[in-house]
């Protein structure tokens, strides 16, 4: 495991924050941080990156205590996050690069490169407050990769983004991806949880509530529904193992999409239908990730 | 680089290239050198009366020898009338001269006592009068002394080379008759300036760190700097930044003003050199007008400011200011790190804000009074002590209140920042609701 929080616990004021929060992110994966709002996300970054300490509990980096100096090798780049308006772009992106540990030379050759990948390098003297919300979403991104690091975090990522710079930001993480770095998404997008993680986490009410492989979680959540494509144009099969829950014709075919009873095996189903009719095609629905979210959250609530 | 220095920097130097900040750097000190020297100038424009000022000569030597001019009417009074005249003075009379004793061997045998501020022009005529007679008078004793030979009129060239100084010593008559040495206006004046040197330093420049935690929650960067700076680093480098720039400010104005207030009594001293000059920029008669208050009455000034011990007062002015400061800085981050926008800020600033205007007031107050218990308690209390005590050093003040008044003042300040600090952390990433006072020191113990 790159990345473990064991049993972190914070407490605020009012209400417990996070109540005994695990989670392993494997290397060189991502790693999807779901949740309402409210659920505690935040303040889990936060601790995973050292700006605030848990009041009980561990993080661990590559199996041991994460250390002060841990902070260089994290990128983070937070869901709210603002630029200094006065500052001029490349002096702003020079202050956060060597804030984050890169001498002025190196902070000044990594920029470059990132500015002429991003085709910003026409701005680099302008003022922060010239700029659009995508742009400075832009700057704001590089000051988060500048300084190579082995970990990184994002908070709703493609927020703000046109289409176009969303599939941008989307194709640098899959590459930071490649170069074995790890990453943690934090995002209520769902489509691209489904397109980019490996593994998720579900905090609802300061618990994680579900985590593992995406495909593994999307599996577990089957909600049982078959959808049969058959030769024909008649079906009116009515058995106490199934519902239906839609029937539309399709040129010379018909589609059904149908609900399992609970205790029947899909086997048995399948042999239902197939005994009788002549099936063009046949597959259950994996649930998306959308589904399984609102299911486990509704549920829980 | 570590994360501290690069924060110290960027607040520094972001400040010190704004334009404002130029702007007002280089004009303050213009301003400041005409607002001193203005009122001197105006004071030299005659107001047409003619002075009378009594001479109580009681050696008889020096009084035949003023000559009344067209302003002022010397006139020899016994030594008897002494007390009728003095009743006299600020009606008919403007001023006594009283002479006490033989000015060779007792220069300071003299004093102009007058209900008005005497006029540099009459002090000047006076000292030089009384001046060009005791050398007189030591010039007759060395011939007296017998043969001249070689020794004495080396002795002679050295008379006339370290002349005489007379200090005349210039007394004001309050209306109850009480008479105090006028000596301490100077005391006042400079306390006074370093007073208001602080309390406005402490305003402007806590004011602009309040601004700076404001603009960084507000603008949410504060969320990506604490990701690498730890959130007191980022407090302590704010605070230093932002007070190099007040010291760099003032360090400027110390300059720029010595360099001007040089330059002007330069021309005030050599009148040759201001005719040449007023001649060759077409008639400046302001310049000739001061240039004929001659170099005499500038020394008197001069004198009276090098009189002050500098070293003393600069070092305690820059150690009451940082420590006034930090504790000020760090008050308004502490409020400003735990609301949202400038407008929640005045609930917690106005109490603040007035507690350094009644720091100014006491300070004001205490200048009348610098021993009394209102200066001494000012003084004493960290939330004042900067800016009171700058109005009673300069008339000097025991060393153990001094070092008292900082100890009090330093202890505050760090145990005030170790609060401000911990609320501060929290504050910045704290959105929404305003808090309590009550909810921000249960802060104060968050992990």
């Amino acid at each position: 495991m790159y990345l473990e929080t064991k049993d972190v616990v914070k407490q605020y004021a009012n209400h417990l924050a996070l109540n005994k929060v695990s989670i392993s992110v494997p290397q060189g994966t991502v790693f999807g941080l779901l949740g309402p709002n409210g659920a505690g996300k935040t303040t889990l970054i936060r601790i995973i990156t050292r700006i605030t300490a848990p009041d009980s509990g561990e993080v661990l980096l590559e199996g041991r205590p994460s250390r002060a100096e841990d902070v260089y090798r994290i990128g983070y780049l937070p869901e709210e996050r603002g630029l200094y308006k006065k500052m001029k772009v490349g002096e702003q992106a020079m202050y956060l690069a060597q804030l984050r540990g890169l001498s002025k030379q190196d902070a000044h050759r990594e920029l470059m490169i990132w500015f002429k990948r991003f085709d910003i390098m026409s701005w680099y003297n302008r003022k922060v407050e010239e700029l659009s919300k995508g742009m400075q979403q832009k700057v704001q991104f590089i000051s988060t990769v500048i300084h190579n690091p082995d970990l990184l975090i994002f908070d709703e990522p493609f927020s703000g983004f046109d289409p176009v710079n969303a599939d941008i930001v989307k194709n640098e993480l899959l590459r930071m991806k490649e170069e074995g770095k790890t990453i943690i998404l934090s995002t209520h997008n769902m489509e691209s949880v489904e397109a980019l993680c490996d593994n998720i986490a579900l905090i609802h009410k300061s618990e994680v509530v579900l985590q593992g492989r995406v495909f593994d979680i999307r599996k577990e959540h089957r909600p049982g529904i078959f959808r049969f494509r058959l030769y024909g144009n008649g079906f009116d099969l009515e058995h106490p193992s199934f519902t239906l829950l839609s029937k539309e014709p399709y040129h010379e075919f018909i589609d059904l999409r149908i609900r399992k009873a609970d205790g029947v095996s899909s086997n048995e189903l399948a042999k239902l239908i197939f005994d009788r009719y002549e099936v063009v095609s046949y597959d259950e629905e994996l649930p998306t990730m959308n589904d399984v979210f609102i299911h486990t959250v509704t549920k829980e609530a | 680089m570590n994360t501290l220095s690069l924060v110290i920097q960027r607040e520094y130097i972001t400040r010190v290239r704004k334009k404002s900040f130029i702007i007002l750097t280089l004009l303050m000190p213009v301003l400041m050198v005409a607002m001193t020297f203005l009122p001197l100038w105006l004071s030299t424009l005659n107001d047409g009366e003619v002075k009378r000022i009594a001479v109580i000569d009681q050696t008889g030597i020096y009084a035949p020898l003023l000559q009344s001019t067209e302003t002022f009417q010397f006139e020899v009074v016994d030594e008897g009338q002494s007390h009728a005249t003095e009743s006299k003075v600020g009606k008919e009379l403007f001023a006594i001269l009283q002479i006490t004793g033989d000015l060779n061997e007792n220069p300071n045998a003299v004093s102009l006592t007058s209900e008005k501020q005497s006029p540099q022009e009459l002090q000047s005529l006076i000292r030089q009068t009384l001046r060009e007679k005791v050398t007189q008078q030591r010039l007759d004793e060395l011939t007296v002394s017998g043969e001249v030979d070689i020794a004495s009129i080396a002795q002679v060239r050295e008379i006339l080379d370290n002349r005489p100084s007379i200090s005349l010593q210039t007394l004001r008559m309050g209306g109850d008759g009480s008479v105090t040495e006028s000596s301490t206006e100077m005391a006042t004046i400079i306390g006074m300036v370093f007073t208001i040197l602080i309390y406005m330093f402490i305003l402007m420049y806590g004011n602009m760190v309040m601004q700076a935690v404001l603009e960084e929650k507000k603008t949410r960067i504060v969320e990506v700097m604490v990701s690498s700076v730890k959130p007191v680093k980022l407090l302590i480098g704010k605070i230093v930044g932002i007070g190099l720039v007040g010291i760099t400010q003032l360090a400027i104005w110390g300059i720029l003003a010595g360099a001007l207030f040089t330059l002007v009594s330069f021309f005030i001293a050599s009148p040759e050199q201001v005719a040449s000059m007023s001649e060759g920029m077409g008639g400046m008669s302001g310049m000739n007008a001061m240039g004929s208050m001659g170099g005499v009455e500038m020394e008197g000034i001069m004198s009276a400011i090098l009189s002050i011990n500098w070293l003393e007062v600069m070092l305690f002015f820059l150690l009451f200011f940082i420590g006034g400061y930090v504790l000020y800085a760090s008050i308004f981050a502490m409020f400003a790190s735990a609301v949202d926008s400038e407008e929640d800020t005045s609930q917690f600033l106005t109490p603040v804000t007035l507690l350094i205007v009644f720091a100014f007031l006491a300070g004001f107050y205490s200048v009348n009074n610098p021993d009394g218990p209102l200066a001494f308690w000012a003084s004493m209390i960290p939330f004042s002590s900067p800016i009171v005590m700058m109005v009673r050093i300069p008339f000097g003040i025991p060393l153990w209140e001094k070092f008292l008044s900082i100890f009090l003042l330093y202890s505050t300040f760090i145990l005030i920042s170790v609060v401000a600090a911990k609320i501060y952390r929290v504050g910045i990433l704290m959105y929404g609701k305003k808090p309590s006072l009550k909810e921000m020191f249960k802060w104060v113990r968050y992990k």
